[in-house]
């Protein structure tokens, strides 16, 4: 005995309820056309045009082989564009290009699921680009939209702001699921499977080679490099050096580290104290950590260079957090067998730079020692008139000879690296070391924030017995640069990025607080990983709880809350006013005395009742019925509650047989 | 199948509401995913293995937020029935074929409002309510009747996905309904008047004194006779009416069982009496109504009509209802 179900019609999608797909599509859309080609996102938007416009006029929908060839041809777009139609970008362009057509062809209930469902996908496609505040409200935003929209669909035609209001209240009850899942929710490190090619596009930061130009195309860059957190108070600015890339052999024209295969750790004595901090590296895609000077204890993904580096096991591809000690007063000379370090560190091209190296002979056969060669050097670079500054006059093919002896106008690469090539010129082993030198200390929450405008490079040099020193030629030429940043040392005419320029109080202090509420934000939500998670359940007295104790407690948070909102939701009773309120608690009285009122009885009728049962009762439930019906039928009368509540107290709270 | 039934009995405390208001407590009301919850919920699941993937704390969070949504609307959707109180009015009633509907007064007495309340009996349309936040509100409910008799249409189904549409919330309240499902009147022109029999009262044919309604004109009748204004009224059904005037004649009208033996069966014999109560109802005319073993004396007006409908709709069968189907 089958019962054959009947097909269910299709839901009608009310006209109404368009204009707010339609918004819809637009809210989750819109904020990828920055990153979509150009005819991508037009093709969009008057896809939504168009939609607007045909329900304006109330024109009937393109037919659906029209729009097949539309969604052919632009996939096919996509794919010439990218060359593919798998990963992240082309990915998010034809879920772009779908949300957008989808309403051309929206007939029914369920087309419209489709864009909903299709926009809250969208979302999450916002954060492979960005994952900024704003951008999270922007979401918060589009998601109470498309909560509303669902409520409009579903909930037939309504006033706007009530519609609003219960979608707020709806993501307001949601909140605490939310924040109890997103703490104790078992992470997960790492991608589940490998990432498309196009996941970690457009980082940006130091360069693996040096040739002059290239620092001071960084330094235009206000981006934030990283920052760094101190255990104890943070050293001087001028003994702040985050070292990155270290580049040992130089070509004429730009320095690149040498291939040398693999070298022992150089051996390094460490005098005096050692600072403590975490730096949070903003994903650069590349191995080195910018530790200060002389690590010493570095993060277990990592190793100490022969070169004297932090070096990742992997490239940096996320915003992470590293933990070092180092030490900024220490010797380092190379282990016995990277002798081929030193000799790199004094190779020079063949030819070039004839007066530079008759500078660095003459140095030579003056000083006996390295020290005094140096000293030599830096005298000359704060001598002459050399000038600090961004936009150096083009260098032609003896770099450093028309550097040294002609323009003398340069940024840290020049001195750094006519520096270098001098000491070689005078066979003392040398490199140039890029980096970061300074950084701004956040008074709101004592990060020391590290951009890119404070890239650096300088020079170290080798000599027996000492090991490997540094030298930075840019102090000698601009002391500033090196004590009070960047922004003190150039010329006012030089264009910097505004976060690099501090000359505005007010606009200082906000830029510090918006400053510090972004660290947090990377700090506690996007930083959020496996080990702040389980710093966090520690601080929470939680010290060893594994995943399944997680979830049992993830479960059981999630059942109270629910519990919560359901009591709240369900215990939600009407409000009687005050005289309706007093006769129900007299009605129960006596109906605990035992004459309970029938539904269909009026106030005088069940008086009247009480007083042929009960005459004991009866004075006051005369008086009672009459106080309550006074309030009911007889107009204004101020005292009537109160007559009612005195009634109520005539009567016993429980009867006791006599 | 026995047990299937008797398990979806249990669990669903199927059974008649003799009390009223019917309250739709916890125990009553029954809540699943839809098709839209579900999908809903694979999208969810896509974009948990996308965030964790891509290592997107944002996302994440995104992921959390739109759970917990799915988590509130589930209690949203349920509350949106919970506590409602339902009152069965009384239905009109109507002629076999018809639509009847059924009123049910709904009473909220929650400060947030009932959205998209979807009521329908088995195999009917579905009338849709809202209920203002402690305010009231009446739907009516339509079942397309198909034989004549008293209707009991069983239990109604209540289901609601406001507010998101994840979850559906239904209940099987079945309040004691009736409904009088007069035959599907048949329109044939009137029988002929009969004569008096009882000769004291007989007072010679055709009277002119004193008029006593129209009937249907008959080649004798004089053309000064006939009601233009009632013929302009209803052309279309009865094609010439005459004045009939009492006094002198002793005629009657009486709609007799007796006088549709033609037709072939029961049913179509009430409907062609039906026809005629209703053409010597419009036709303002003093009709009697005689079926085996039931005789309305003739009488004209409204509770007459009724009177008669309902004991056509009834022939046969005054104890038993029609029971809806299921």
């Amino acid at each position: 005995m089958k019962r054959k179900r009947p097909p269910r019609p299709v839901e009608p999608l009310e006209r109404a309820c368009v204009p707010w797909l339609l918004a819809c599509a637009l809210a989750t859309g819109a904020p990828h056309v920055g990153h979509l080609p150009s005819w991508l996102g037009l093709l969009a938007g008057a896809a939504i045009g168009l939609r607007a416009w045909l329900w304006q006029r109330e024109r009937p929908l393109p037919p659906r082989w029209a729009l097949a060839l539309v969604v052919a041809a632009a996939s096919a777009g996509v794919y010439f564009q990218y060359r593919t139609l798998f990963g992240r970008d082309p990915g998010v362009a034809l879920l772009v290009l779908f949300v957008a057509l989808k309403p051309l062809e929206m007939h029914g209930r369920r087309d419209a699921i489709v864009v909903v469902m299709l926009g809250f996908f969208l979302l999450l496609t916002h954060y492979f680009y960005s994952q900024s505040i704003p951008t999270g409200l922007w979401l918060l935003a589009a998601a109470t939209l498309q909560t509303a929209t669902l409520l409009r669909i579903f909930g037939g035609r309504q006033p706007l702001p009530e519609i609003v209001r219960y979608a707020g209240v709806l993501l307001l009850q949601a909140t605490p699921f939310m924040l109890v899942l997103f703490l104790l929710f078992p992470r997960i490190t790492g991608p589940l499977w490998g990432l498309p090619q196009d996941a970690h596009a457009g980082s940006s930061g130091l360069p693996e080679t040096i040739a002059p130009g290239t620092i001071s195309n960084l330094v235009l860059n206000g981006n934030i490099a990283f920052r760094v957190r101190f255990a104890g108070p943070p050293p001087d600015n001028a003994r702040l050096y985050w070292r990155g890339p270290v580049m040992d052999e130089f070509d004429g024209l730009r320095w690149r580290p040498a291939q040398l295969g693999r070298l022992e750790a150089a051996t390094i004595e460490h005098r005096g104290g050692t600072i403590a901090y975490e730096t949070t590296l903003e994903p650069h895609n590349q191995r080195w950590l910018l530790a200060l000077d002389a690590p010493r204890t570095i993060p277990e993904q990592a190793f100490i260079s022969g070169r004297l580096q932090a070096i990742a096991f992997e490239p940096v591809r996320l915003r992470s957090r590293f933990a070092f000690t180092s030490s900024l007063d220490y010797r380092a000379s190379p282990a016995a067998e990277t002798r081929a370090l030193l000799a790199a560190a004094l190779r020079l091209p063949t030819a070039g730079n004839p007066r530079a190296r008759a500078l660095a002979a003459e140095w030579k056969a003056r000083h006996a020692s390295v020290q005094a060669i140096v000293a030599e050097a830096l005298l000359m670079f704060g001598r002459e008139q050399f000038g600090y500054t961004l936009q150096p006059p083009l260098l032609g093919d003896d770099p450093v000879d028309q550097f040294l002896f002609e323009t003398k106008r340069g940024f840290c690469e020049h001195y750094a690296s006519a520096f270098v090539f001098l000491m070689r010129a005078a066979g003392i082993p040398a490199r140039v070391v890029a980096g970061y030198q300074g950084g701004e200390l956040n008074p709101v929450d004592g990060y020391l924030v590290v951009r890119q405008s404070d890239a650096h490079a300088w020079a170290e040099v080798w000599q027996e017995g000492v090991g490997w020193q540094r030298v930075d030629p840019t102090a000698a030429t601009a002391p500033s640069r090196i004590e009070r940043g960047i922004a003190s040392a150039l010329p006012e005419s030089d264009a910097l990025p505004m976060m690099a320029r501090l000359d505005i109080g007010w606009l200082r202090q906000l830029r510090y607080r918006w400053d510090a509420i972004n660290n947090a934000w990377n700090q506690w939500v996007l930083g959020y990983n496996p080990e702040r998670q389980r710093e966090m359940l520690s601080r929470l007295g939680l010290d060893d709880i594994d995943w399944r104790g997680m979830t049992a407690l993830l479960a059981v948070l999630c059942a109270a809350a629910l519990l919560v909102v359901t009591l709240w939701t369900l215990a939600q009773r009407p409000r009687l006013d005050p005289a309706q309120r007093a006769w129900l608690r007299f009605c129960a009285r006596l109906a605990r005395l035992g004459v309970p009122r029938h539904a269909w009885e009026g106030p005088l009728d069940y008086a009247a009742r009480v007083a042929a049962a009960r005459p004991e009762f009866g004075k006051a439930a005369r008086s009672a019925a009459a106080a309550y019906a006074a309030t009911r039928y007889g107009g204004e009368d101020d005292d009537a509650v109160g007559r009612l509540r005195a009634a109520t107290r005539k009567l016993p709270y429980r009867w006791r047989p006599a | 199948m026995a047990a299937f039934a008797r398990l979806r009995r249990w669990l669903f405390r199927f059974g008649r509401d003799e009390r009223v208001p019917i309250v739709l407590t916890q125990r009553r009301i029954f809540i699943l995913p839809t098709a839209v919850g579900i999908a809903y919920a694979a999208v969810l699941c896509v974009m948990l293995v996308g965030a964790v993937n891509y290592n997107l704390s944002l996302g994440h969070a995104l992921v959390f937020l739109l759970v917990g949504l799915g988590l509130v609307t589930m209690v949203h959707t349920f509350r949106n029935l919970a506590g409602l109180a339902i009152t069965p009015g009384r239905a009109e009633p109507v002629f076999a074929g018809d639509v009847a509907r059924f009123p049910l007064h709904l009473a909220n007495a929650r400060r947030e409002r009932r959205c998209a309340l979807q009521f329908r009996f088995a195999g009917n349309a579905t009338a849709i309510a809202s209920v203002p936040a402690t305010g009231k509100a009446q739907v009516n409910v339509p079942y397309a009747t198909q034989r004549r008799g008293r209707l009991d249409p069983g239990r109604i189904t209540l289901e609601a996905s406001y507010p998101l549409g994840f979850f559906r919330a239904w209940s099987y309240p079945h309040p004691v309904f009736s409904c009088l499902v007069y035959p599907r009147p048949e329109m044939r022109p009137l029988p002929p008047p009969t004569p008096v029999t009882d000769p004291g009262l007989a007072r010679g044919a055709g009277g002119h004194e004193d008029f006593a309604g129209l009937r249907l004109r008959q080649p004798a009748d004089s053309p000064r006779h006939i009601a233009w204004k009632a013929v302009a009224r209803n052309v279309e059904a009865y094609p010439l009416l005459v004045k009939h005037f009492a006094g002198g004649a002793g005629e009657e009208l009486w709609l007799d069982w007796q006088l549709t033996a033609d037709e072939e069966d029961a049913e179509t014999r009430l409907s062609v009496l039906a026809g005629w109560v209703l053409a010597a109802e419009a036709a303002q005319l003093a009709y009697g109504l005689a079926l085996p073993g039931l005789t309305l004396t003739p009488a004209c007006g409204t509770a007459h009509r009724d009177a008669c409908l309902e004991a056509l709709a009834l022939y046969g069968h005054e104890t038993e209802t029609t029971a809806a189907p299921r």
